[in-house]
């Protein structure tokens, strides 16, 4: 049985991991607050473009000289699997469901013969998917030196992307990304972002807009555009995974600090009962000796 | 009045009641009225002009990666960076 100051000292050293764990919850819940607020704000851009390209995506979508972007190289080779993670640990599963997610798409993709290779953005990642395709990392997009991921990021990792797409590194390219449901649910989920899925033609968009006059013409407007709204999809999943972190985080932490709890409690126990029954020994003792006499 | 819509990927920055925009276009500057036709046009790199009343000051908003959109509802700027 453990000693009393063996027990004190457990106790202690719970006690601040639970310290820590309960500021690290609180902190989340905040941050979670100011995430969800950004995703939400950048909404309206998300819809607008995706509207715009949809009426215009259906009619070029169709002509022979659609744009690289929106037709495919024309292969089917070499994809290429985007994974976007966060760069601190202590979110639960969060990373891992990421990760899982994109290497199932990766074992799939194999068993097919495709190529396939990857572009990490956020830390957590890297190690995970290095131990299982050492070679296929084509590159590390850090993020550890800004504190919240915006839109310069989305914009850098999306030249990125492009410059390897116009280099012919890989015909198709998917998103792993969390999708934030709520603080208790966050989604992995699976988007191919290039070629660019044609967003859903709205009949009412469609059918209002009968003479839309284009300045310069519809192909070079949507050749401006498909980059935009890649950027835009990938903005959108960093906002996205910002806000499942901090649910995931907010909720692994609470679990943590109830486990540390009742872990206390145990402690407290034991160590009540043991500082007991060295008290009744002791008793015992002095009484004993006392009747000796 | 023209309802005119200012929109960055972070936040929407402007969405109010207008008399009239002076949108520098892709291949030049046009101005829109209410009840405009409708229009899709990208935008260079400049400063847009809002006029809040007829004969006012303008006001001009510089954007960066723009793209306009005459509708129904009035016109839609969406801008990849805004400085006002």
């Amino acid at each position: 049985m453990a000693s009393l100051k063996e027990l004190k000292g457990r106790i202690n050293s719970v006690k601040s991991t639970q310290k820590i764990t309960k500021a690290k919850q609180m902190v989340a819940a905040a941050k979670l607050r100011k995430a969800q607020a950004a995703a939400e704000s950048a909404r309206p851009y998300a819809g607008r473009l995706a509207t715009v390209m949809a009426s215009l995506a259906g009619k070029v979508g169709g002509k022979d000289n659609a744009p690289k972007l929106l037709a495919g190289t024309g292969a089917d080779q070499i994809h290429l699997l985007v994974v976007a993670n966060s760069d601190k640990g202590l979110a639960g599963a969060f990373n891992s469901n990421i990760v899982k997610a994109a290497k199932a798409k990766a074992a799939e993709l194999t068993a097919q013969g495709k190529t396939v290779i990857f572009y990490l953005v956020g830390r957590k990642g890297r190690a995970p998917i290095q131990r299982d395709y050492p070679k296929a990392i084509a590159k590390h997009f850090d993020t550890t030196m800004v504190r919240e991921p915006g839109y310069a990021e989305a914009e850098k990792i999306a030249a990125e992307l492009l410059e390897m797409f116009e280099a012919g590194k890989f015909d198709v390219a998917h998103l792993f990304y969390s999708k934030f449901r709520s603080a208790l649910l966050q989604e992995p989920t699976e988007q191919q972002i290039i070629p660019v899925p044609a967003p859903k033609v709205e009949a009412v968009g469609a059918g209002a807009g009968a003479a839309v006059e284009y300045e310069p013409d519809e192909e070079e407007i949507l050749a401006e555009l498909l980059p935009r709204y890649l950027k835009t999809q990938l903005f959108g999943a960093l906002l996205e995974n910002a806000a499942s972190e901090q649910g995931a985080s907010m909720t692994a932490m609470d679990n943590a600090t109830r486990n540390a709890g009742e872990l206390i409690n145990k402690l407290t126990i034991q160590y009540n009962r043991s500082r007991q029954a060295a008290i009744t020994t002791e008793l015992i003792e002095i009484i004993a000796g006392a009747e000796a006499l | 009045m023209l309802h005119f819509e200012l929109v960055t990927p972070a936040r929407l920055v402007r969405s109010e009641e207008v008399y009239m925009v002076v949108v520098p276009g892709a291949e030049g500057d046009f101005g829109v009225l209410e009840g405009h036709a409708p229009v899709m046009s990208t935008i260079r790199d400049g400063a847009v002009k809002v006029y809040k009343t007829a004969g006012a000051t303008p006001e001009d908003i510089q954007i960066q990666g723009g793209f306009a959109e005459v509708g129904d509802k009035g016109l839609t700027i969406l801008a990849e960076h805004v400085e006002s």
